[in-house]
């Protein structure tokens, strides 16, 4: 037998794919050069972010942190890197920092505004986390770190920053301890973050309290006897007996048996982020539960509930802004009786809320009419009433379904913020920017404010969508 | 026992029309509309009471009377004799041509932008995205005034073209020069752009005080005509294909017919362009663009060509893949693809969300007061309101006029929506 036959015993090792169909160089031509086309547009994308980069980082790189005037920046740049180079200007920005931040707000009182943030997220801990103990307690704690140390940034006199950190910590521990019972602070914040921003005297708020007390005490009585709608109607109409005849002498009396207050702050000397976070914030809590009542009324089947809600919402969504904004500059003395002296961010704020609770009500109805009919007919078959159906059954899918919107909404809210400079508020982008930039120190400077401005937008903004889609997975019950 | 037919007697009680689901309605609706007419006799009964105070009267007769101001960017004519209507309709135009200017670029980049961020490019894609994200999440009134002041900051003065003969001399170049071959000048005050002129204009006539341009007219109607030409000729072309199988060569006639009528009658009236030129401290002749129109067109297309970049994407995103392999299965090429199968389907869930982004930007037009454009909010809401105190009246009239705007284009979208609606049966 010859053995000249042969038979592979070992399997050869496989080779490599070609040196074009892997690694880098695979990538780039699948994702870059496929085709003609596709190689123009990536060497027009390079040449683009080649202009981009050429541009702006030796201005970047060139930033000058500590300096007076524009001037002085521009000098120590050319000190720096030759006559020609030019360099970003953030001295701007470290002057000015606090104007940014509060506009003309009083310089010792800066700890109240940041105390009334730090406090926001306290009260958000319930929302976010409701009932978990561990993220609540970072959250808050991670809080109260950040809330003293900004106060000794700002130069807080050490008794507020031992007040504030005494009632952080004990905070904290709530959260530890209870993280349920921070709902409070979160029923409470409207109120403390009134009274904190304002100031005057502790008494007016407290007055305003009971009104509401009153109102969800009667509600929460006479409801199981005459159901929620007329329920909610006679407590209104005694919290308003209260907060229209009684309030005044009640918190008189008390602020002249026991006088406590804080420095008032006028509206006019609010300014900067601080008024774009107030507006903006009031109206997004605000405008949530308008615009589910405004949707609600839409879908409602009472002929004059619904001709009244479309009507509303087709009106504020058919003027632009600016011209409501307006209007309540102009029109809504002429509205109130004689002699009514509003202030102007409360008429701002008021505007704002109804604009936004129009757009509000159109996602939220886009909501449920999304959803379907079957949902409605079972909530019906198992006996639920109106308000029932709608807290149990309808308004959760709802909901869900629009938060996009929603939350895109409130995007778009929060960057309305910045139209209020037209009639005459500081808002950080018309208002302080133009104050700065009117000022002899920083005349010529465009780039710097604009960019400082438009970056925390972006960053507010942005991380808003992004926590969107992250409670959208989250909320995402169909296995599809 | 009793019995499912036992029902109780319907007789009315007044407690009925609390407990009863069948009266409450009535009940609610009525306390709900005596409340709301309750609040807007409040309403009128202040407001009377306080134009009584000052001593005002409700009218707009003003409307008629002397305006008195200038406004620079101006379609039909206007002085400052003319009335306070006629600066309101200015406004009104103002707005249009920002809003039309700006809905057509959004669009066209808004559209590019959309696909490109489909695109199976790495780098375009991800550049796009960046674009979109940037847009979006900054405020509108941060892009317009930006565009302003970089174009009213960065641009050169006028005198910064000039050149004079001992520059020549001495070989030295002016600082600043005009762009697209000596055509086109961007100063600090405005964009300077050739105008075109006709030696034999057809003349015009003054249709309700606006004048109407014959030469124009005319241009129009051949266009028009020429299209129209066109089209008969494509579809003969069809049928012909349709009946023999051979479809005959268009293109040349095609050519023909859509340019040479156009060109004859152009050149028959003489069109020259006047470009401009530097004259004293300004530049003088051919159209001068005030930077208000131009920083807020850029801002506006900018911004809202993110949204509708968006939109774009979300609809094509939204075709079900199944389509485009039932289509390449038939043996259709991807540009017939997208051509017949995709974009029909994908524009119904595109053309909505547009719809309502260019009622958007035309209320958007209104923020133009931050960089003191003159539209509508500038003229009727601005200086009218301003010069003759009638808050209410000019305030009540542009928020009308918007919401007649806005409430067209909706009716605009509901048309599309119920014509393209799946006929599902």
């Amino acid at each position: 037998m010859s053995k000249s036959s042969f038979v592979r015993t070992a399997m050869i090792a496989p080779s490599l794919p070609p040196a074009s169909e892997r690694g880098v160089i695979k990538w780039l031509r699948e994702n870059l050069f496929s085709g003609p086309f596709n190689t123009i547009l990536t060497l027009v994308a390079i040449w683009a972010i080649y202009t981009l980069i050429k541009g702006s980082v030796p201005w970047l790189s060139n930033s000058v942190w500590n300096a007076e005037s524009l001037r002085e920046c521009r000098d120590i740049v050319i000190a720096q890197s030759g006559e020609e180079a030019t360099g970003a200007c953030w001295a701007m920005v470290r002057v000015r920092w606090n104007q940014f931040l509060f506009g003309l707000y009083e310089v010792s009182e800066y700890w109240r505004p940041t105390t009334a943030f730090a406090l926001m997220f306290v009260a958000l801990t319930p929302v976010l986390y409701y009932g978990l103990r561990r993220p609540a307690t970072i959250l808050v704690g991670v809080v109260s770190v950040l809330l003293v140390l900004a106060l000794f940034g700002l130069g807080t006199d050490s008794g507020h920053i031992l007040m504030m950190a005494a009632i952080m910590a004990v905070l904290t521990a709530v959260a530890w301890i209870a993280p349920k019972r921070l709902v409070i602070v979160t029923i409470l914040f409207p109120l403390i973050a009134f009274y904190m921003l304002w100031g005057g005297s502790v008494w007016g708020p407290v007055g305003t309290f009971v009104g509401f007390a009153i109102f969800a005490l009667v509600w929460w009585i006479s409801q199981r006897f005459v159901g929620v709608v007329v329920a909610a109607a006679v407590g209104l109409i005694a919290a308003a007996i209260w907060w229209g005849t009684l309030q005044t002498a009640f918190t008189t009396a008390l602020h002249t048996a026991m006088p406590i207050e804080l420095l008032y702050i006028r509206s006019d000397d609010f300014g900067g982020f601080l008024l774009a976070f107030v507006i903006g914030i009031t109206a997004i809590t605000a405008s949530l539960p308008i615009g589910i009542l405004l949707a609600l009324g839409r879908q409602s089947d009472m002929p004059i509930v619904k001709t009244l809600s479309v009507g509303f919402i087709e009106f504020f969504r058919g003027v632009p802004l600016i011209t409501v904004l307006f209007a309540a500059n102009f029109m809504l003395l002429y509205f109130l009786p004689p002699r009514t002296n509003f202030d102007l961010i409360l008429r701002v704020i008021i505007v704002v809320i109804i604009f936004a609770s129009a757009y509000i009500a159109e996602v939220i109805r886009g909501g449920l009419a999304a959803l379907p009919r079957g949902q409605y007919e079972a909530a019906d078959a198992l006996g639920l009433d109106y308000w029932q159906a709608q807290r149990l059954i309808i308004m959760p899918q709802a909901l869900k379904i629009s938060i996009p919107g929603i939350v895109s909404s409130f995007i778009g809210l929060f960057k309305d913020t910045t139209l209020v400079a037209l009639v005459g508020l500081m808002d950080p982008l018309q208002g302080v920017t133009k104050v700065v930039r009117s000022d002899t120190a920083w005349k010529g400077i465009y780039w710097e404010p604009y960019l400082f401005v438009g970056a925390i937008f972006f960053l507010v903004c942005f991380s808003m969508s992004r926590y969107s889609m992250y409670l959208e997975n989250k909320l995402k019950t169909d296995h599809r | 026992m009793t019995l499912a037919s036992d029902t109780p007697k319907d007789s009315f009680r007044l407690s009925m029309l609390i407990y009863d689901t069948r009266y409450r309605s009535y009940t609610i609706q009525f306390i709900v509309l005596g409340l709301v007419m309750l609040f807007f006799m409040w309403l009128v009964n202040n407001t009377i009471t306080n134009l009584a105070d000052r001593g005002k009267d409700i009218g707009f007769g003003f409307l008629w009377s002397r305006a008195g101001y200038d406004i620079d960017q101006q379609l039909i004519p206007y002085t400052n004799d003319s009335t306070h209507f006629r600066a309101l309709l200015i406004g009104l135009l103002n707005t249009f041509a920002v809003a039309i200017a700006a809905c057509f670029l959004a669009t066209v980049i808004g559209v590019t932008v959309g696909i490109l961020r489909l695109s199976n490019n790495w780098l375009v894609a991800r550049l796009m995205t960046v674009y979109v994200e940037v847009f979006r999440n900054v405020p509108l009134l941060l892009w317009i005034i930006l565009t302003y002041v970089i174009f009213s900051e960065t641009r050169p003065v006028p005198k910064d073209y000039k050149v004079t003969d001992e520059m020549i001399a001495a070989g030295q170049a002016p600082k600043a020069t005009m762009a697209l071959w000596d055509t086109v000048a961007v100063t600090n005050r405005s964009t300077n752009l050739p105008a075109p002129l006709l030696d034999r204009p057809l003349g015009g006539f003054d249709f309700l005080s606006i004048p109407i341009n014959l030469s124009v007219l005319a241009t129009l109607a051949v266009i028009i005509g020429s299209v129209w030409f066109n089209r008969r000729l494509l579809k003969r072309a069809k049928a012909i294909q349709e009946a023999t199988g051979d479809r005959p060569t268009t293109w040349w006639k095609s050519l023909l017919i859509l340019f040479v009528p156009v060109i004859l009658l152009l050149t028959a009236m003489g069109l020259h362009w006047e470009y401009p030129v530097l004259k004293g401290f300004n530049f003088q002749g051919g159209y001068s663009i005030a930077h208000s129109f131009t920083a807020l067109t850029i801002a506006i297309s900018l911004y809202s060509a993110s949204y509708v970049a968006e939109s774009v994407r979300a609809g094509i995103l939204a075709i079900s893949k199944g389509q485009s392999e039932a289509a390449y299965a038939l043996g259709l090429r991807p540009n017939r693809t997208m051509n017949l199968v995709v974009l029909p389907q994908a524009l119904r869930v595109i053309v909505p969300p547009m719809i309502s982004q260019y009622l958007n930007i035309t209320k958007n037009t209104t923020l133009g007061t931050a960089i003191s454009y003159l539209d509508l909010k500038g003229t009727l809401g601005g200086i009218t309101l301003n010069q003759t105190g009638r808050e209410l009246e000019c305030m009540m009239l542009m928020m009308l006029i918007y919401l007649v705007i806005s409430l067209m284009i909706s009716t605009v979208l509901n048309v599309y929506n119920t014509s393209v609606k799946l006929k599902e049966r």
